[in-house]
């Protein structure tokens, strides 16, 4: 324990590889159990699309796909910004990681928005049919209550995705509150470099949630 | 070093229970032996509540009739048990206890590498385990452990959300621990401890955190479902929409049952340590004891299906599942034969963790044996859903994960109290409780060969000897854990100073002082000696003592 020891070096760890190693190892195992927690609903969905393709393609039909295709290309975008983000922290620039990381937050609050009104248009339909799944959920089809299961799953997954981008957010306003303090540099990043992993991952999630959940089927 | 300057270093120097004492200093610690410590507490609290519940209803089915238990009652009360035990106590025990305790001891670190996720760990699983404990006050809930859909989304009548709740947010403590776990163990090494010079308690550990990494999510996400079903009315598994039930069995095991090598894994590591120091040999066959815990770890993700052999499994899926079932029981054989190669021409000592790991190397081949009975195909149709299932699985987990836990809280309770216990009255109680044990549990096996279905709290006349035995069993259960939890607390107070060794054990935990300073080691040790090297001589143990000390019987 020598006092030579950098302050944004924790106490237990020898040197900054063996933290920095650490941190890359820890995120990258976190990730792991999230593409086994987003496993379980994936797994669902095969099995019931399997089960039911056509209630499960008019199920698709009823999503609004421009609005989709928007949300993917802003969640794309902010991976652009936040790997920026990153490499502003790795070559030591406070205003480039502030900025991008201001930008990543605009965007996944873009991404947010659309959901919302997209999940609006749901819950308070100009039909004369109601998608939310439950009691009031009607649909004129034979196979509506099958339906009712695509729309169980497009909530759940797109719900879960939406807490993971929440949570996100709540990150890298933390992280852009230290940034512009300068609490990151070339010598230490690893907050910018892990959160940016876990945003990264949450994108890719949607990547695959937007054709298994919107596309698959139209034509 | 003499024993006697080892004394006096343990109790004047500053060490991690004494450098601070205040409740905050407790509450907000980062050190993982206090950590530890704070699990242990909890964990023994929720392990005494489970207890108690099992006790209520093995009164009660002490007669053919219901007596002071009505059925619905009956079923919130075996719920309880069920809960309590696999989510609060049995899966976090030792991982939680012993190994955030061990791990950076006994690899030479100072502390985990994210000693803050260990911190968040301990109070995200009270969190959950207070929710588990509302629901329980809070009208208490009858699903059954395994909340089996379409009863516990759409029929069930009592608290379930809440219970759900609680299990959902424990699962992310485990998932804290392990990654602790692996990244501490990958990383944080001391210079000279290679993959194949670490303990094979750390090996049960690293494999038991795989098993918690790829599993807990699962159930996370099926709880999840769960929840989203009852809660807000989203068909999931409904089957008047055409949903699947036995989807929700298949994801619900996938977890479930690899969670019993989250219970057993760190059991077998326990052993493995309490077998090499009481028998005074490096283990026979270390590197096929580490490759069976990692195969198991793996197999142990196929067999989930075995569950299922009777809920509309094609015949197919059940040979299969039932193969790999039988298949994962190779790596635990190779384990129990290892074990016993190294009692033999070993000099064995009967102390009492030692009673334990021979009471685990018992129960668990029975444990063990039972399970392939019910892993074939044939027998299994007979024997599904009776006691015969409860006894099999009471003798893995508590004859297995219940007795190692125990072993190890025993061998390490000196280095992480400072204090020995009363040996005499340590054995008078594994004895006791291997009794018990053995008399609450074999007779379920007669009874779920005869017919006895389980979560009955009504049955025939003629299964009441049976139960009776089995009642006063587990009352002579309750009462070894009641000696047990008088000597341990008394020896905090009257035990003599442990010393640094006081079973001449090898291994870096036993080379610091008891109980260690908050930093472990006051300099970083470096190891120049394969694991159990039990022909070089330790530097904190004189090895002739051991001998003529109380070690022997």
């Amino acid at each position: 324990m020598s006092d030579s020891k950098p302050s944004y070096l924790a106490h237990h760890f020898d040197h900054l590889e063996q933290q920095k190693q650490s941190a890359t190892l820890g995120i990258w195992l976190f990730l792991i159990t999230e593409v086994m927690f987003f496993g379980g609903l994936f797994l669902g969905y095969i099995v019931y699309r399997g089960l039911y393709p056509e209630a499960w393609h008019t199920g698709s039909e009823k999503l609004n796909v421009i609005l989709g295709a928007i949300n993917t290309v802003v969640l794309i975008f902010s991976s652009l910004t936040m790997a920026l983000a990153v490499h502003g922290a790795q070559t030591g620039s406070r205003k480039k990681t502030a900025n991008f990381l201001l930008a990543t937050i605009i965007l996944g609050s873009i991404f947010l928005g659309i959901k919302a009104i997209e999940y609006h248009a749901k819950f308070f339909p100009t039909t004369d049919y109601n998608l939310i799944p439950g009691a009031n959920f009607s649909y004129p089809a034979a196979y509506a209550d099958q339906m009712q299961l695509f729309f169980s799953f497009y909530f759940t997954m797109t719900g879960m995705h939406a807490i993971h981008m929440v949570i996100g957010i709540g990150i890298l306003i933390w992280l852009y509150v230290k940034a512009l303090q300068g609490t990151y540099h070339e010598n230490y990043y690893n907050p910018v470099e892990v959160t940016g992993l876990y945003w990264h991952f949450v994108d890719i999630v949607w990547i695959f949630l937007f054709p298994l959940l919107y596309l698959i089927g139209r034509h | 070093m003499s024993s006697a300057t080892d004394i006096n270093a343990g109790t004047t120097a500053k060490n991690y229970l004494n450098e601070k004492i205040t409740v905050s200093s407790w509450l907000l610690t980062l050190d993982h032996k206090r950590i530890a410590v704070l699990y242990l507490v909890s964990l023994l609290a929720f392990f005494l509540i489970g207890g108690l519940a099992a006790l209520v209803f093995r009164i009660e089915l002490m007669t053919p009739e219901a007596d002071i238990l009505r059925s619905e009652t009956y079923n919130k009360f075996f719920t309880t048990h069920g809960i309590v035990m696999i989510f609060f106590f049995l899966i976090p025990s030792i991982p939680a206890v012993l190994g955030n305790f061990l791990v950076p001891v006994m690899i030479g670190a100072r502390d985990f590498a994210f000693p803050k996720i260990n911190l968040a760990s301990w109070y995200v699983f009270m969190f959950g385990g207070v929710l588990a404990l509302v629901a329980t006050i809070a009208g208490g809930v009858e699903t059954g452990w395994t909340f089996y859909t379409p009863y516990s989304t759409m029929y069930a009548n009592s608290a379930v959300i809440l219970a759900v709740c609680g299990a959902f947010i424990a699962g992310f403590s485990s998932i804290m621990t392990g990654l602790n776990f692996i990244v501490t163990i990958h990383k944080m090494r001391a210079p000279g401890l290679t993959w194949f010079r670490l303990p094979l308690f750390i090996w049960a550990m690293y494999a038991t955190a795989i098993v918690i990494l790829l599993g807990t999510p699962v159930v996370a996400i099926t709880l999840v479902m769960i929840f989203v079903e009852r809660a807000f009315g989203f068909g999931i598994f409904d089957p008047s929409l055409g949903g699947d039930p036995v989807l929700f069995q298949h994801l619900f095991w996938f977890y479930s049952h690899p969670a019993v090598y989250i219970m057993i894994l760190p059991a077998m590591g326990v052993v493995s340590e309490l077998i090499s120091c009481f028998s005074r040999r490096r283990l026979y066959g270390y590197k096929v004891i580490v490759f069976s815990s990692l195969a198991i770890a793996v197999i142990g993700f196929f067999v989930w299906g075995h569950h299922m052999f009777v809920s509309s499994q094609s015949t197919f899926a059940g040979m299969t599942f039932s193969f790999l079932t039988f298949f994962v029981a190779v790596p635990t054989a190779l384990k129990m034969l290892n074990w016993i190669m190294t009692l033999h021409k070993g000099s064995v000592s009967l102390s009492s963790p030692m009673l334990y790991a021979f009471g685990f190397l018992g129960l668990f081949v029975i444990g063990g044996l039972t399970g392939l009975f019910l892993s074939t195909l044939a027998t299994d149709i007979h024997l599904h859903d009776t006691y015969f299932v409860v006894a099999h699985f009471h003798y893995v987990m508590v004859g297995g994960g219940v007795m190692g836990f125990l072993g190890g809280l025993h061998f390490w309770w000196p280095k992480i109290t400072g204090k020995t216990y009363p040996e005499g009255w340590a054995i008078f109680a594994a004895i006791v409780i291997f009794i018990g044990f053995n008399l609450t549990f074999f007779p379920q096996f007669q009874l779920g060969v005869h017919g006895m279905p389980r979560r009955y709290h009504v049955y025939p006349e003629e299964f009441q000897v049976l139960h009776i035995a089995s009642s006063t069993g587990a009352m002579v259960l309750g009462f070894g854990y009641l000696v047990m939890a008088v000597y341990l607390i008394g020896s905090l107070i009257t035990g003599k100073p442990a010393g640094k060794n006081p079973w001449n054990a090898r291994g870096l935990e036993w080379e610091t002082d008891s109980p260690p300073p908050t930093h472990n080691f006051h300099e970083t040790p470096v190891v120049r000696h394969p694991v159990y090297a039990y022909e070089y001589a330790s530097e904190t143990s004189d090895e002739p003592d051991v001998t003529s000390e109380k070690n022997h019987v």
